[in-house]
């Protein structure tokens, strides 16, 4: 099996008043031809410098220290800027947060999709055709008529679908859902999470699914990244991390949910502590301060632990984490 | 048994739908839509009710309409005696009836520090306590910050620093009702459980009522007693939390619980998808509200409008065809 | 607002932008109020006898067609300046808080005729309102004073609109009516506080745009009256002359630059500390 899109030992710095801030440091991950992988993490974990950083938009104080980012074997650090254009929307394409926000408020659907495939040459009937295809593939009903309305005329559900229909158009071989659906509310969620994954059947792409909810993860990915504060702390496929955390941070984590609890319990679990300085991160393992496991070791930087099924873990005590 | 402390009879809010002198030219009755309608509700003292539902449902403006933010149409609410309908002295009552918004840091005035936001109850009401230094930081302290953070400003708080200062504040004056909106939103997962921990110690302390509205359905069973369930500013099935929570009647209750996603990838569901979407408050559906999404929907579904009824799980609903099996069962 | 204030100013020393912006302004304000000290002669003495002098160690700017010393008439023309920008801008500005704060928190008709009026007032040329102004009134400051009052206020009127309207529907002000804060508490407490940072920053940038009114219209000779040692009056005076005594315009022209500069660059570092989304800087 071969990785449609790797990254490697990345690290991006921020030029702040403060100093430099390392929001990611050495993030290692792969994502498997025509597989869905779910990056999960708390706020301030480098999720959003993450997808800037795939997709060669980071801001003008940030820039890539370290590391590389493969797309089918490319580096697209460094690579030309019109060949990143190219690449964007072709190969690579994005489903943001807030489909308010990301669709032009002022081109109808059918003019942004049309815009999407303006390097075909076919008609621009063709183009219409394809575009109304691809909304009627996402579930919106009467999707001809839909290629001339705006998006402040649909509602919240059907802006996102055509948020996706916009990502899918090309067959990109890499789609980066940024949490998705967490403007939506829950019934919608659903019927979002069940289309991604009909879609990622059918074109066969690979998804990169960055999201916050573990039950999201849970039910739509194959495999998991960890993240916590700029690393990447374990990786493997969802069952595996779920159920067998080797990272304490994923352990707490998934405790925290209150989702698994079946029962009325007397005290909620919770993480105490908070995230460590990025200006001046410390040394050794980044969970340490707020770790039950820590010992004298742990200010050393920790191992990447390879436990079964291509399931690691950046922890010296990896193999004694329990649930 | 008790009076209810908070007590909410045929409830009705309407919004403006079109603005300025266009309204001259609509026809009267296209003026407003209704963002709630027919609410009745008692809550009984030291009761927490939960109010969950999708945008839109109207919880948020139920909320807002017992604080007297949002002006009622018609409708009772009656809060310990007195009559919140009939023009009070709101600054009296809001001595007594707190309430937390949803952004943890946008809640709070961005140019005072802590200690003026947690001592900002006492200002608005006159009330300056003896030792206002002390006061701020036993206030802070019961929230569970230390008071390193009383010259901080809101912009420098992460989102479970402002939430506390944001429960400091709602406690400073000794509320007998605290209307909590979202009190987990925009807080990460690791932090939800200190929070809700804080509302919970804090209840049982000071034997608070609580309304809470929400639409994080894993946080229900620990921090609620009943759960009022709202589609389209009504309450469409209401019920004590474990019942409500394992054997919903009402169909969308049932859908919006499965549509819960768990942290567990073995776990396997067959799941009630709805289909669409909730509809415009400018089009609401004849009949039963719901039935053009509800999977079990009947042919008089679409003419016959139900009303809250008493339901096989000990709760109200308001469904022509409740279901009967548990969750787990089906 | 003590603790506020204090870590404004720090952080104001902290930006050299700002401390140059400082230290031109102190320097005018010192001129302005040592100006009988420092004049190493009297402003409006006249010394045929010296006409036109080149600056030398006796003129230490020249002198002009009357003999009169150009930097005494200067440092003189700095307090002429610094009253009217701060009284017009004083006044501009109250009226625009009031007028912009009534129109945000108003009923939407208000807000409409208020709107209309800033455009309007905005709409009409400062120097036609001048003239039509000078025929009027009287020649002297308060003219001046009342013709950047009726074209500025707008401006104040309208960024004080804009931001009462977004605060007003935030969520700490709908929090502060929860806790049962009077309407006063909110717009003196909550409200104003917000509104005041963008406002400053106005003012800044408008100072040094008064100065200029002032001496464009010294300089049409609808403004001070003859004699008056205003900048504007200076730079005419020096006008006439450029081709043989290049340097009464030189110099008059000087000062109006420094402080122009002065008051832009403060106007900058304040919006750069007013505002928290640049100053967070991630």
């Amino acid at each position: 099996m071969t990785d449609t899109l790797s990254v490697e030992r990345l690290s991006v710095h921020y030029d702040t008043r403060e100093g430099v801030l390392r929001a990611l440091r050495e993030v290692s991950l792969a994502v498997p031809a025509g597989q869905i992988v779910g990056v999960v993490g708390e706020s301030g974990c480098g999720k959003s410098t993450l997808i800037n950083a795939l997709l060669q938009l980071l801001p003008e104080n940030a820039r890539i220290a370290d590391g590389a980012i493969r797309l089918n074997g490319e580096d697209l650090v460094g690579a030309s800027s019109r060949r990143l254009r190219d690449l964007r929307g072709r190969e690579i394409s994005v489903v943001f947060q807030d489909p308010m926000t990301s669709l032009n408020p002022v081109l109808s659907i059918g003019r942004q999709m049309r815009d999407i495939q303006y390097r075909d040459p076919v008609s621009r009937a063709e183009k219409n055709r394809r575009s109304a295809a691809m909304l009627a593939r996402v579930g919106i009903p009467d999707p001809v008529a839909k290629l001339d309305v705006y998006a402040h005329e649909l509602s919240g559900g059907m802006r996102q679908r055509v948020a996706i229909a916009m990502a899918a158009l090309m067959k990109p071989k890499v789609l980066i859902a940024d949490e998705p659906t967490t403007a939506l509310d829950a019934t919608l969620e659903v019927q979002i999470i069940e289309l991604l994954q009909d879609l990622q059947r059918e074109i066969g792409c690979s998804i990169l699914f960055i999201s916050h909810h573990l039950g999201v993860i849970a039910e739509l990915c194959h495999r998991v990244v960890v993240m916590y504060a700029g690393e990447a702390v374990e990786e493997g496929p969802v069952e595996e991390v779920f159920l067998r955390p080797a990272h304490p941070y994923t352990a707490r984590l998934i405790e925290c949910d209150p989702g698994r609890l079946k029962q009325k319990v007397a005290q909620l679990p919770s993480i105490a502590g908070s995230l460590p300085d990025l200006t001046n991160p410390p040394t050794g393992c980044i969970f340490r301060a707020r770790c039950d496991h820590a010992t004298a070791a742990c200010a050393q930087k920790p191992p990447r632990v390879e436990l079964d099924n291509g399931h690691w873990a950046a922890c010296h005590h990896a193999r004694e984490v329990q649930i | 048994m008790s009076a209810p402390i908070l007590s909410l009879r045929n409830l009705r809010v309407d919004f403006p739908a079109v603005h300025g002198w266009r309204a001259l030219l609509t026809p009267r009755d296209k003026r407003h839509v209704r963002a709630i309608d027919d609410v009745s509700i008692d809550i009984m003292p030291g009761e927490t009710l939960a109010i969950v539902g999708e945008s839109g449902s109207g919880k948020t403006t139920l909320a807002r309409a017992v604080n007297g933010l949002v002006p009622l149409v018609a409708g009772e609410v009656w809060f310990d005696g007195m009559a919140l309908h009939d023009r009070p002295d709101w600054h009296s009552v809001r001595q007594r009836v707190a309430m937390m918004f949803q952004d943890p840091v946008g809640s709070l005035s961005p140019r005072k520090t802590v200690r003026d936001l947690v001592l900002e109850p006492f200002a608005i009401h006159g009330s300056k306590p003896a030792r206002p230094e002390d006061k701020a930081v036993a206030l802070l302290a019961a929230a569970g910050l230390g008071s390193d953070f009383l010259n901080r400003y809101p912009h420098q708080l992460s989102g479970g620093q402002a939430r506390r200062v944001g429960v400091a504040r709602a406690l400073a004056l000794t509320p007998a009702l605290v209307l909590a909106d979202e009190p987990t939103a925009g807080l990460d997962v690791s932090v939800q459980g200190e929070i809700l921990n804080l509302l919970n110690r804090i209840k049982a302390d000071h034997g608070l009522t609580t309304l809470i509205i929400t639409h994080n359905l894993n946080i229900l069973r620990h921090i609620a007693d009943r759960i009022a369930v709202m589609y389209l500013g009504r309450i469409v099935e209401i019920g004590p939390v474990e019942r409500l929570l394992s054997a919903p009647t009402h169909p969308y209750t049932r859908a919006l619980m499965a549509a819960n996603p768990e942290p567990d990838p073995t776990a396997r569901r067959e799941r009630l998808v709805l289909k669409g979407e909730t509809p415009a408050l400018t089009a609401r559906p004849a009949g039963c509200e719901f039935h053009p999404r509800c999977p079990v929907a009947r042919p008089d579904c679409a003419t016959r409008v139900p009303v809250l009824a008493p339901s096989p799980n000990g709760g109200a609903v308001s469904c022509h065809y409740p279901l009967t099996e548990d969750i787990d069962q089906s | 607002m003590t603790a506020f204030r204090h870590t404004l100013t720090g952080r104001l020393l902290a930006d050299p932008l700002a401390v140059v912006a400082m230290l031109i302004i102190a320097g005018m304000v010192m001129v302005a109020l040592l100006a009988d000290v420092i004049s190493p002669h009297d402003y409006s003495a006249m010394n045929l006898v010296d006409r036109f002098s080149p600056p030398s160690a006796t003129y230490w700017l020249g002198t002009d067609n009357l003999g009169r010393d150009t930097f005494s008439r200067l440092a003189q023309g700095s307090r002429i300046a610094l009253y009217v920008a701060l009284t017009a801008v004083t006044i501009s500005g109250a009226i625009g808080l009031v007028l912009g704060m009534i129109a945000g928190f108003g009923p939407r008709w208000l807000d409409n005729s208020l709107l209309f009026i800033f455009d309007t007032a905005r709409a009409y040329p400062t120097i036609i309102l001048a003239l039509a102004l000078a025929a009027l009134l009287p020649r002297g400051l308060s003219t001046v004073v009342i013709v950047v009052v009726i074209t500025s206020f707008s401006e104040y009127g309208r960024v004080v609109r804009t931001q009462t309207l977004s605060l007003k529907n935030a969520e700490f002000i709908l929090a502060e009516r929860a806790m049962g804060a009077s309407f006063g508490r909110i717009v003196f407490h909550h409200i104003l506080p917000n509104v005041l940072g963008p406002f400053f920053i106005l003012a800044a940038m408008n100072l040094p745009v008064v100065i200029t009114i002032e001496a464009g219209m010294s300089f049409l000779g609808i403004g001070v009256p003859p004699g008056t040692p205003s900048w504007g009056a200076t730079l005419k005076d020096g006008f006439d002359y450029i081709r043989t005594t290049p340097w009464i315009i030189l110099a008059g022209g000087l000062p109006l630059i420094l402080v122009t500069l002065g008051f832009t660059f403060l106007g900058e570092a304040l919006r750069d500390q007013l505002d928290p989304k640049l100053r967070k800087g991630r």
